[in-house]
């Protein structure tokens, strides 16, 4: 079963055997407003935690999407780059940005579950 | 990912409200703190659903941050001269209830803030000028001006006054279910009228490059008035969001951005703006530099640039030419949701400001392909009479 975490940056990672998919939260699209871009890593890359390796662009601003754990970059979403409005769709769901293969499980223990992260984007507003 | 549009927490106590402000909140606004003022960036529709309704039909702005005061003389020739001082438009030969833009420069010729100059249409209230400038450049706006009048000239901002801007090709249309005064201004002419019985302020101009109106109004009458526009369902409220990306996609200056006191009006490419008795003249602030620039051409210009693929090139962000060499850098950048594409200003050394010319813009660290192009993205849509 996959195990589910966020990070205080607005991140979600789902792991399931050792690899890791890596989106933005719904509640961070609701923040951004219209997405009119998105970079996604190149496949392979090797990036350390909390490093930035995506962006997401909205007509107002620029942001870094950081990854969540160390790891190498597996995939990156096609679909995704072909359509950036899918980040307001379906945040959390079809428009995952990439998928990491986990240098070291340990790290999610660090982050958030959904009961924690939701408690605290209603402590951080 | 950072999110930069969320205000701190506790920043909203501290900050100035307009009259329009819980009228903001009811329609779902969101509220960002913007020269000391809570405004709002954006209502639940969002920057590119506000944006194209603009373009569309008709976007109501609250824009009562921005400074209104009076410049009081003895006469129109008196209190002309007296701005003639400060700017390098001609305001002796504006005409009754004729509007002009120019900006407040300093010695040097850098630009303090650009503003709104309007003449009354009334005779009976020459002598009396009345100034728009920007919200962030209020104090420094009113201090610079009032240090270098003379005694028969004052100065009166108008605290008391809203500023409601309502733009796009409907605006004609729904203004004139109200008003009488509106049909027959032209661009950049200014009356003094009711709107469904509001004694209002009226001039044909605005920050969009659409046709359009801004509306100055007592304050205490500022939200019946925005009430009475919304109610027309042509209308939406638009927010400080969207205001931004159709001033960029008209080419239009943004103060603290694509101005400041270091650039100047013919970097700026706001020649247009300094009248032929003016040029030849001059008798204002950094005559000298603007005359040699305008005789033999500015060491950099501002010009529109059209990155190639989708990736925005921000603010900060610099432009090289193609051998590598480094041009200058982006002023404003954005996606222009009516050009559906990343648009930017910015300057360059003049020789690189020919449109046409290719570029490359450093975005994360990479090359992005872009053209030097000509402003602005979407064109003028003014009512301009011929």
């Amino acid at each position: 079963m996959a195990s589910e975490c966020f990070t205080k940056d607005h991140e979600w990672i789902r792991v399931e055997g050792g690899v890791g998919t890596v989106g933005i939260t719904d509640h961070a699209q609701g923040q951004l407003g219209d997405v009119v871009f998105v970079e996604v890593p190149e496949p392979g890359r090797k990036v350390t935690a909390g490093e930035a390796v995506a962006v997401v662009e909205s007509v107002k601003a620029a942001s870094d999407v950081f990854a969540p754990v160390s790891g190498e970059i597996l995939e990156a979403n096609g679909e995704l780059a072909a359509n950036f409005a899918l980040v307001n769709e379906d945040a959390e769901g079809k428009a995952w940005f990439f998928k990491i293969r986990l240098a070291d499980e340990s790290q999610l223990a660090g982050l958030m579950d959904r009961a924690a992260y939701e408690a605290f984007i209603k402590e951080s507003h | 990912m950072g999110l930069e549009m969320s205000a701190a927490p506790g920043t909203e106590q501290s900050l100035k409200r307009t009259p329009l402000y819980d009228l903001h909140l009811a329609l779902g606004a969101r509220m960002v703190p913007f020269a000391g003022y809570a405004m709002p960036v954006q209502y639940p529709p969002g920057i590119l659903k506000e944006h194209l309704h603009t373009r569309d039909k008709a976007g109501l702005f609250d824009v009562s941050h921005m400074g209104q005061a009076s410049l009081i003389g003895p006469s129109h020739a008196g209190v002309a001269a007296a701005l003639e001082a400060l700017v390098p438009a001609d305001i002796s030969n504006l005409g009754l209830g004729r509007q002009r833009y120019t900006q407040l420069l300093t010695d040097g010729g850098g630009i303090i803030d650009d503003l709104m100059v309007t003449r009354s249409a009334s005779a009976k209230e020459d002598g009396n000028l009345t100034l728009v400038v920007n919200a962030s450049r209020k104090d420094v706006d009113y201090t610079h001006i009032s240090r270098r009048l003379p005694s028969d000239v004052r100065l009166e901002p108008m605290p008391d006054r809203a500023l409601l801007a309502l733009q796009g090709p409907a605006a004609v249309d729904v203004l004139a279910k109200h008003s009488s005064a509106v049909a027959g201004l032209g661009f950049m002419a200014a009356s003094s009228g009711s709107i469904g019985g509001i004694d209002c302020r009226i001039s044909r101009s605005g920050y969009t490059g659409e046709d359009g109106f801004e509306i100055s109004v007592a304050a205490s009458r500022a939200a019946d008035l925005a009430n009475l526009l919304l109610a027309d369902e042509r209308v939406k409220p638009i927010g400080l969001g969207a205001r931004d990306s159709l001033r960029l996609e008209a080419g239009l200056c943004l103060y603290g951005h694509d101005i400041d006191e270091t650039t100047s009006p013919i970097e700026a490419d706001l020649a247009w703006s300094i009248q032929k008795r003016r040029r030849t003249e001059g008798g204002f602030p950094g005559a000298a530099r603007i005359q040699e620039e305008l005789a033999r051409g500015p060491r950099r210009r501002r010009i529109g640039l059209r990155p190639e693929g989708r990736a925005p090139a921000r603010e900060g962000t610099e432009i090289l030419s193609m051998l590598g060499e480094r041009l200058g850098i982006v002023t404003s950048g954005g996606f222009g949701p009516s050009v559906s594409g990343p648009v930017a200003m910015g300057y360059v050394l003049a020789d690189y400001a020919s449109p046409g010319t290719p570029v490359n813009l450093m975005v994360r660290g990479k090359a992005l392909a872009a053209e030097i192009v000509t402003l602005p993205f979407v064109p003028h849509r003014y009512a301009r009479k011929s």
